[in-house]
């Protein structure tokens, strides 16, 4: 297996972007990567496109190929492969392009995540995120995906004394990252009074417990790390992948306050890259709830299982604190086009690693963490990342 | 077509037939064809099993912006009941308001529409529950 | 002679929710209260929106199922009798059937007679169990009517239902005969996509109830060589608080013998389900020997007449699953007018509802 490298990054604005198609977004997010890493379409092996829905968000199936076309690379004929894992799609997309690199069947791969959320209405973008869980066994008895996420934190609180006010404190947080952010949908911090107050969506969880509904796309290069420099003065090593899968139903799972999917996910993480949850500077965790945050954080090893919500809410995951979760703002700040935000969390490790992060630097950024889970957790994917 | 997507699940949603792997004995809902405890030495020993429909809440949640499909009944509560031969199953609690619905309450199954392809549309039904008083 | 037919088991189901006749009124701009007392109804009951009357029928039927140790599979019939069937087409009686594991070799079919269907059902699960065509026939009475907003049919109209394992051996209460008297008399109707039926106001009186039900009563007391003191209880159709009173006490039927049979002032009127659920209250209410005297009553028009005694098995029943319908008539939640209205699908909805 040949070392990868990230040598340019590029996303989008992230939004309610009502003049931008999910084929504007695509090119836009590619173009930038590209641009980051100055290489021309020429030295372009494969694109893979993580994307979770486009077939019922905009009536758009096969959208690799689309996207590969009108970034200009139709007489290219290069490969371009949609790859979906509901809320992963983007983690996913990755691990298979660094995969593909790894193994030495493409050289300079660029891997995308796009997704179009607001050309249907709230409710059919909701039905169509509940079709992330197990349809046949829990939508169509009603539960949606927040339904789902909401039976997590009331048997956590239940299990763990975990607070409201804890819960709150992850969205608080997040939002004071994304202030700082200019790639965020939310720039403004929130108070706790206002998580708490915000009306119910699904008891415990309120509405400022969840992430948006945002479109937007994001791109990475990657290469072999050998030639990464000719590239990139600041080349980010990708350390290690880990991926793994669980019951597709929450019900099924042997705890509904662990996801052992992402536990399994992070210890491959760990173990191929030779290091220990001690060991990261920084982690984007998939925060599309404040619970998805307390649990992962917990899962992932960082803290011990139940302790979540009392890190959160004393600081410990703070910015530039013990360790900096969700810089960018996370999922709830930054903003969540859902197939596109493993690409993104990418992005900022980057961003942070290189010592281009500004106000929200982390300090002495050395390794980071990704962690992208799909629907309620039946598929997460861990990548850490390096300088090098 | 989705009626007979919904048809073809009619045995478990309406009656509660529920699978028992024939090596290990765990019991499954809805029917699985293989035990994932068992896998392989499984296969073609599960066994069909009528369960009781009663259980305990594991947990729950009212839930305030829902399915458009269930738009008429918001606030409704939805609960993952552990039944009482062991599987767990997702469903939504009925004739009660969310506060009285806890961690551990007891529940029974009862029949109810569970939605409708449109007005001209079939008429999906099958298990909800409800508290035991 | 042939062997007796009768009841083997019986169960009840009535919705959780319930709305005042003063919170109707009170829309409409009337004394509600004063209405449904002049009605004699303080309350009906409201399905909720998940329910209709297969979700009734099969609550009632798993009912009477769970004490009885009847196979499912001996069940040789299901007729669900309702005038608020979910679909025009498509047999309410074979969802029962699949949901009571009664079905595939049996025979099913939905009935509509107005208020009647329900004891329509169970002469014809009488006639093939006494002649040998089927063992067991489960005949269910459901409804989840509605009244025109604002029209008086709004006081009363509501949803209930309960079914009877009709059957040859192991009776709990034995059908000493059954009769009926049918007109033409167009009382009250709905035609086909109307959401709501018309009714001829006070034409639904005199010729109507009152000529039907007293004919079929007259027709029952002669055949049977009987008199009202020869019974423990007497059931009326009741699609208000007042009729079933009236009718009974000028045959002259005491207070006493009327009182469990009356269920309308605190569940309304569930149509098809009225005398079937009033009679399940009986049977709850019942010993070994009471004799039971029934006359339903649908529109257009007859009336179904029973004779019923009831044996020392419903002791049997009583030890096994059994739950009176008291507990579903005595255990409700009141909605407001505004919800109601949502329940029952009366308000306009806007983009895919």
């Amino acid at each position: 297996m040949r070392e990868v490298a990230i040598i340019g990054i590029g996303e989008t604005k992230f939004g309610e972007l009502w003049e931008r198609s999910l084929r504007d977004l695509g090119i836009e997010a590619g173009f930038k990567a590209m641009g980051d890493a100055g290489i021309s379409g020429n030295e372009i092996d494969a694109i893979f496109l993580g994307n979770m829905s486009a077939g019922q968000l905009i009536d758009q199936e096969h959208i690799a190929p689309l996207i590969a076309d009108y970034s200009g690379m139709a007489e290219k004929n290069i490969p371009a492969i949609r790859i979906e894992a509901a809320s992963a799609s983007g983690g996913l997309a990755l691990s298979q392009g660094y995969m593909a690199v790894a193994s030495g069947v493409h050289d300079i791969v660029v891997v995308g995540g796009a997704e179009k959320m607001t050309d249907v209405g709230d409710d059919a973008a909701n039905e169509i995120m509940a079709k992330t869980a197990d349809q046949e066994w829990e939508a169509v008895f009603g539960a949606t995906l927040g339904s789902l996420y909401a039976m997590m934190a009331r048997r956590h609180m239940n299990e763990f004394g975990t607070t409201k006010e804890q819960l709150a404190s992850v969205a608080v947080k997040n939002h004071l990252n994304g202030s700082m952010n200019p790639h965020a949908q939310f720039r403004s911090p929130i108070k706790l009074e206002a998580v708490l107050r915000a009306p119910m969506v699904a008891s415990p969880l309120g509405t400022f417990d969840f992430a948006p509904l945002s479109d937007g796309a994001a791109a990475v290069i990657l290469a072999p790390l050998d030639i990464a420099h000719k590239y990139s003065d600041t080349p980010i090593k990708i350390l290690s992948c880990g991926q793994a899968g669980d019951y597709m139903a929450l019900h099924d799972r042997k705890s509904i306050t662990r996801m052992d999917a992402t536990v399994v996910a992070g210890k491959k993480a760990f173990k191929y890259a030779g290091i220990q949850p001690k060991d990261v500077n920084l982690a984007e965790v998939h925060d599309c709830t404040t619970i998805s945050e307390i649990m992962a954080i917990e899962d992932l090893g960082f803290f011990k299982k139940g302790q979540g919500g009392k890190v959160t809410e004393d600081g410990s995951t703070a910015l530039n604190s013990k360790i900096s979760i969700n810089t960018s703002g996370g999922l709830k700040a930054k903003g969540y086009p859902v197939g596109a935000s493993g690409v993104s969390q990418a992005i900022e490790a980057v961003t942070q690693l290189r010592g281009e992060a500004g106000q929200r630097q982390v300090s002495k950024a050395e390794i980071a963490l990704l962690h992208n889970i799909g629907g309620t957790g039946s598929s997460a994917i861990v990548h850490l990342l390096g300088r090098c | 077509m989705p009626e007979a997507r919904f048809w073809r699940e009619n045995q478990a949603r309406y009656n509660m037939i529920g699978h028992k792997c024939g090596k290990c004995q765990k019991v499954y809902f809805p029917p699985r064809d293989m035990c994932p405890k068992c896998r392989r030495a499984s296969m073609g020993k599960m066994e069909k099993i009528q369960l009781t429909g009663k259980g305990s809440v594991v947990s729950h949640t009212t839930v305030h912006e829902g399915l458009p499909e269930f738009q008429m009944q918001i606030p409704y509560t939805m609960a993952i009941i552990e039944l009482e031969e062991g599987a767990r199953i997702t469903g939504q609690i009925v004739d009660c308001n969310g506060e009285c619905v806890k961690i551990g309450s007891e529940v029974e199954t009862v029949f109810r529409k569970l939605g409708e392809e449109g007005k001209s549309g079939i008429i999906h039904y099958g298990y909800k529950f409800k508290l035991i008083e | 002679m042939m062997d007796k037919v009768g009841i083997v088991s019986y169960g009840g189901y009535v919705p959780h929710y319930r709305i005042e006749a003063g919170a109707i009124g009170a829309v409409w701009g009337i004394d509600g209260t004063a209405r449904g007392k002049s009605l004699g109804i303080i309350r009906k009951s409201v399905p909720s929106p998940d329910e209709d009357v297969i979700t009734i029928s099969v609550e009632a039927a798993r009912k009477a199922m769970r004490c009885c140790n009847t196979d499912p599979e001996d069940i040789g019939a299901v007729y669900v009798g309702s005038e608020s069937h979910p679909y025009a087409v498509k047999p309410s009686a074979t969802i029962v059937a699949e949901a009571i594991g009664a079905a595939p070799r049996m025979t099913a079919a939905d009935l509509e007679f107005a208020c009647k269907a329900g004891t329509a059902g169970i002469q014809i699960c009488m006639g093939l169990v006494a002649s040998d065509m089927i063992k067991y026939g489960m005949a269910i009475g459901a409804d989840t009517s509605q009244g025109a907003p604002g029209d008086a049919l709004e006081y009363s109209a509501s949803a209930g239902g309960a079914a009877f394992l009709i059957g040859k051996k192991n009776l709990m209460a034995e059908i000493n005969t059954t009769l009926s008297f049918t007109t033409d008399t167009p009382d009250f109707w709905r035609r086909e996509g109307q959401l709501y039926p018309r009714h001829g106001g006070r034409f639904t009186g005199t010729p109507a109830y009152f000529k039907h039900i007293n004919s079929c009563a007259q027709m029952l007391f002669e055949k049977m060589g009987t008199k009202p003191e020869d019974y423990a209880h007497a059931i009326f159709h009741q699609p208000n608080g007042k009729f079933p009173l009236r009718v009974g006490k000028a045959m002259g039927f005491s207070d006493g013998q009327l009182e469990h049979g009356l269920l309308t002032p605190v569940i309304g009127n569930t149509y098809s389900g009225a005398v079937p659920l009033a009679l399940t209250n009986v049977l709850d209410h019942s010993e070994p020997g009471d004799r039971i005297f029934v006359i339903s009553y649908g529109s257009g028009a007859g009336s179904d007449g029973f004779d019923i005694t009831v044996t020392n098995r419903i002791k049997k029943l009583r030890k096994k699953g059994w739950k009176p319908l008291s507990e579903m008539v005595n255990d409700y939640q009141l909605l407001d007018y505004a919800t109601y209205a949502k329940f029952r699908g009366k308000i306009r909805m806007g983009g895919i509802a």
